[in-house]
Order: structure tokens, then sequence, then C-alpha cells
């Protein structure tokens, strides 16, 4: 379990990372969200002991990063924002160089190595010199560093950065699969990422904890969530807004847009755990107008992320 | 067993480092250019054939000043090029101590000098051909070289920690050890004890690597020299960690 407790970071006069606490269990992958400069590096780099904490302590497994830094570490695994590598090392003297520092010798040692770029894909690129890779090989070099060593704690700064869509997929399987005995923070600003891989996101702003929840939940926060989309055939707007009115439970129906052949309409509920889909249909085909689509919005994550960051 | 992992930890940085040198033109730029000028000073400004005399005490005059420079562009990457590539980060959260990542790239860059003294052999050879030169002096000025060397290279790795740019580590380091040779010249006490209280005079003087060096190159391997060289080191050494430790990035 890593257990962040009220750490908080001045940097001179400017207060970066405001008493932040929360736990990660193993098993879960937690999301950390956040606009640019809001303190997600600076938190972790805490947890991680690179910078001290100027308030609060995080506990990694047992150990105090504080007090115990050299035990907390051998438990984590750490990928540094922009992926930082020896440029002059090969792939492989640089992963045996991580291994070797890991405490790993001899056999051992080689299999680590091998292991890791194996699951990072590496290995066509084994024996290059880590400076003529590629933006997306180096993130990928710089990951397999932090899982070499198998670390029940592992901390990933904007894992996916750089890399192109299929090796973001491959980088977010591989953390899926991982994730069944270890804890995994991960921190991005793709909204998208996190919906795919997080089992809980939290969102900081300002330094501060701002949400922390499912990313399910967060979506129910968004005001399109619940409600009804739909695209019907051109129709009598002024008549169909009353018929939709009528429903229980609506709240608001707007028209999203206008055409020649289709006409969009959003409808709001009252209240987003009270599905009214139903009663949607139901007065539709009762009044004969057709439907085109219809389709329930989940809510959406920018909207929420942009309500609770700005 | 924290004494066996450390010593691992070391190692590994260790053997980092030296392939660092040897991996890229840094070291064969160095030995080149440390032997060339070792050979130019001896041979020609001390004119060490015209001497007549079978020793080295010509060759080994030289190697402070020629460590003053050159060993300062040996240690000025080690720290602040591992702030600009940010690997800094990565170093400092692998279960390492501080101390263990300053041993361990220390000892590389202090082996790595090592080594192109070693390369000077040749001279040893000659004087040895061309006369019989007292062994004493001649292991004992190589031990002192080595030794300032260290004490040098200790100012310069601690100016490295400062700063991510190497040019600055390497200017600032220069001027520092520069400042250890010329403290023991008598023009420099000379125009202290004018105007300074005794007791700095006999300070400043004694910090300077003259007085030292002089009785080491006798052949006198004093207990009081070779302490002085390695509370440089160590002090130098220890400053560098206090400044990792505080840096605020």
């Amino acid at each position: 379990m890593i257990e962040v407790k009220n750490l908080t970071k001045y940097f001179g006069a400017k207060k970066a990372v405001d008493n932040i606490s929360f736990t990660v269990e193993k098993g879960e992958i937690l999301g950390f969200l956040g606009p640019n400069a809001a303190g997600k590096s600076t938190t972790m780099r805490m947890i991680t002991g690179f910078i001290p904490p100027s308030d609060g302590t995080a506990v990694i497994g047992g150990a105090d990063i504080l007090t115990d830094a050299v035990a907390a570490r051998k438990k984590i695994g750490y990928l540094p924002e922009n992926a930082p590598v020896y440029p002059d090392m090969t792939v492989y003297g640089y992963l045996d160089f991580c291994a070797e520092v890991r405490g790993f010798s001899g056999e051992n040692r080689k299999k680590k190595v091998e292991e890791a770029l194996e699951k990072c894909f590496l290995n066509e690129v084994k024996f290059q010199t880590i400076s003529t890779l590629s933006k997306g090989f180096k993130q990928r070099v710089c990951f397999a560093q932090s899982i070499i060593h198998d670390p029940e704690y592992l901390i990933l700064d904007e894992p996916t950065d750089g890399l192109d869509p299929n090796q973001k997929h491959e980088v977010r399987l591989l953390i899926r699969k991982m994730s069944a005995d270890k804890a995994i923070i991960l921190s991005t600003h793709i909204l998208d990422e996190m919906d795919a891989v997080c089992s809980r996101a939290i969102i900081i702003a300002k330094g501060r904890i701002v949400a922390d929840e499912t990313p399910f939940n967060l979506r129910t926060r968004s005001s399109l969530h619940g409600a009804v989309s739909l695209t019907l055939p051109p129709t009598d707007t002024e008549k169909f807004i009353s018929c939709i009115r009528g429903i229980k439970g609506v709240k608001e129906v707007r028209i999203i847009e206008k055409e020649a052949d289709t006409l969009k309409v959003r409808i709001y509920p009252e209240n987003a755990y009270t599905p009214i889909v139903n009663g949607v249909v139901t007065a539709l085909s009762d009044h004969h107008y057709e439907i085109k689509t219809i389709f329930v919005e989940q809510g959406r994550l920018d909207e929420v992320f942009r309500e609770l960051t700005v | 067993m924290e004494i066996k992992e450390s010593a691992n930890n070391i190692k590994a940085i260790f053997r980092r480092e030296i392939g660092g040198y040897f991996g890229s033109p840094v070291a064969y730029v160095f030995i080149v250019i440390f032997l060339m000028l070792m050979g130019f000073f001896t041979f020609y400004i001390s004119r060490f054939f015209e001497v007549g005399q079978a020793d080295l005490r010509n060759f080994f005059e030289w190697h402070s000043w020629i460590f003053m420079f050159l060993v300062p562009a040996v240690a000025m990457r080690l720290w602040a090029e591992e702030r600009r590539m940010g690997t800094l980060e990565l170093i400092l959260t692998f279960p390492v101590t501080v101390a263990d990542v300053i041993l361990g790239k220390f000892l590389a860059a202090w082996v790595f000098i090592g080594i192109a003294l070693f390369l000077t052999f040749p001279m040893v050879i000659t004087v040895a051909y061309l006369g019989s030169p007292d062994t004493g002096p001649v292991i004992c000025g190589y031990i002192g070289s080595f030794l300032s060397a260290g004490a040098f290279l200790s100012v310069g790795i601690m100016t490295s920690s400062f700063t991510r740019s190497q040019v600055i580590s390497f200017i600032v380091s220069v001027v520092l050890c520069l400042f250890f040779i010329l403290a023991g010249y008598p023009p420099v006490t000379e125009m202290l004890s004018g105007w300074a209280p005794i007791w700095l005079v006999n300070l400043v003087s004694s910090l300077g690597f003259l007085s030292h060096s002089v009785s080491i190159e006798r052949g006198v391997l004093d207990f009081r020299d070779l302490l002085y060289y390695f509370s440089i080191i160590f002090f130098m050494l220890f400053a560098n960690g206090i400044v990792i430790q505080n840096r605020r990035t």
C-alpha cells in the first residue's frame, strides 16, 4: 500500500502541493490528473523521494520515504517525466546498469534485463545506442527500467507521452496486465487514457485534490450524464418540443443541430439517476415520430475536468 | 549487509562512469593532450636533457599546473550532465544513497586520471635508461601527483553539483584549483602578510599544495601531507553531498 500523508511542497513562497493525502492499494491503478503545473509531477517526485516534502510524508509498503528512503525506493519502480535515459549507453547496457543498481547479479541480472526487453518490445534495438533512438523507444527504454525489478509499487509520470497510438495501446495493456499484484500510480493529462486504464482517478488543481473517484462516477458529475441524444428526420420543432416536455422527468430539450434532412436534439433529465430513455421512446412512438438514432450519454470527462480545474 | 549493498552500488556507478569516459572521445582527447603537455613542459620548458640530471623533478613540478586545467574538464560532467539530462531524477530515486553515487563517480574519475598518469611511464623508463634515479622520489612523486589530482577532482565534482552548466562548473573549479596552487607561493603570502593577521597567512599558506607537494616530491611521505590531501577530498565530497541533498529541483 502507498500511503500519502499530508504532502505539502513550497517552492519559495509558492505552494505547489497543498496537503495532499490518499492511499493506493495493490490491484488499483490510480490515475493522477490535472492541468499542467497542477502539482502532479511534484507530488510524484516527493513520493519517490527525489525532492523532500516541505511537510508530510509518504509510506511505501511500510517504509517511510523520509526515514527509510533506501528500503522504500527498493519497492518502487519509477518512470520520471520525460523519461530520462543515458544517451551514450546502449539499451542493453543501460538496463544492465539499472538491474545492477537494483542489486541483481550474474545470470539473474541477465534474465531480468532480457525479460524487461521482451516486455517493452525492445529486442530489435537491444544493442543500439540510446541517443539514436526515437522518442517512443526512449520512453519504452525508461519504462523497462522502471519494471525491471518487478516492483510492488509503480509510479509512472506520463507513461505514454510521445508514443504513437499503437504503442500507447501496448503500454496500456502492459500496465493493466501488471496491475493485479501491484499498486500503480500514473499521471496523465489525457482523459481517454485515464478512462481506459485507471480504476480510480484523482484530479488535482492548484496543488489540491478536487476529486477522488472512479472514472465512471466522475462522468456522472457531467451535466450530460443521462441525457438522451436523438436524431430524427426533419419535423415541426415546436410540436416536437412540446411533446417531449410532456414526458415525466424531462428537464430540458435542446436543439443541437437543424439541417435539411436531419434534426439533432438532446433531452436532459431532471435527475441523472432516473433514466428517461424509456419514457422518451414511448412518447415518440405514440406520436409516430421516426427515430434515426438514439443514444444515452454517459457524461463527458473533459467537461467534468474543466469544471473541476478551471 | 548494508556495506555490501553500498559496495555493490558504488561498483555499479563506477562501472557506468568509467564506461562513459572510454565510450566517448573525452577519454582519448584527455589522455593524448595530457601526455603531449607533459612532454612539452618537461622537455622544452624545463629542458630535461640539458639539465643533465637523471631524476623526474622537472617532470613532476608541472603536474599540478596541468591538472589544474585538465582535471576540472574531467570532473565537470559528473553532476552537471545528470542535471541537464534529467537522469539525476533517475539515479537519486534508485535504492542508493547520495554517498554511494558520489563515491562511485569520484572513484571512476580518479581511476581514469590514474590511468592517464600511468601512461607517462615512458618518462620513468627514459630516466632509468639515462641514469640511475632514486626510486623513492619517483614513487612518491607519482603518489603525490595522484593525490593532488584527487584533490582537484574533489573540487571539480563539488562545483559540478552546483550547476547544470558544465562551463560554469569548469571555470569555478579552475579558479578554486588555482587558489590551492597559489596559496603557498611566496608572492601570495607576502601580499597577505602586509595586512592580514599572522594566523590567516599561515592558514592560507598551509592550505596551498606547494608545501605538501614539495616534501612528497623529495621522497618523504609524511602522514600530515596524506592527511592534508585526504581531508581536502573528504571536505569537498561532503560539501558535494550537502549540495545534492539540498538542491531545489
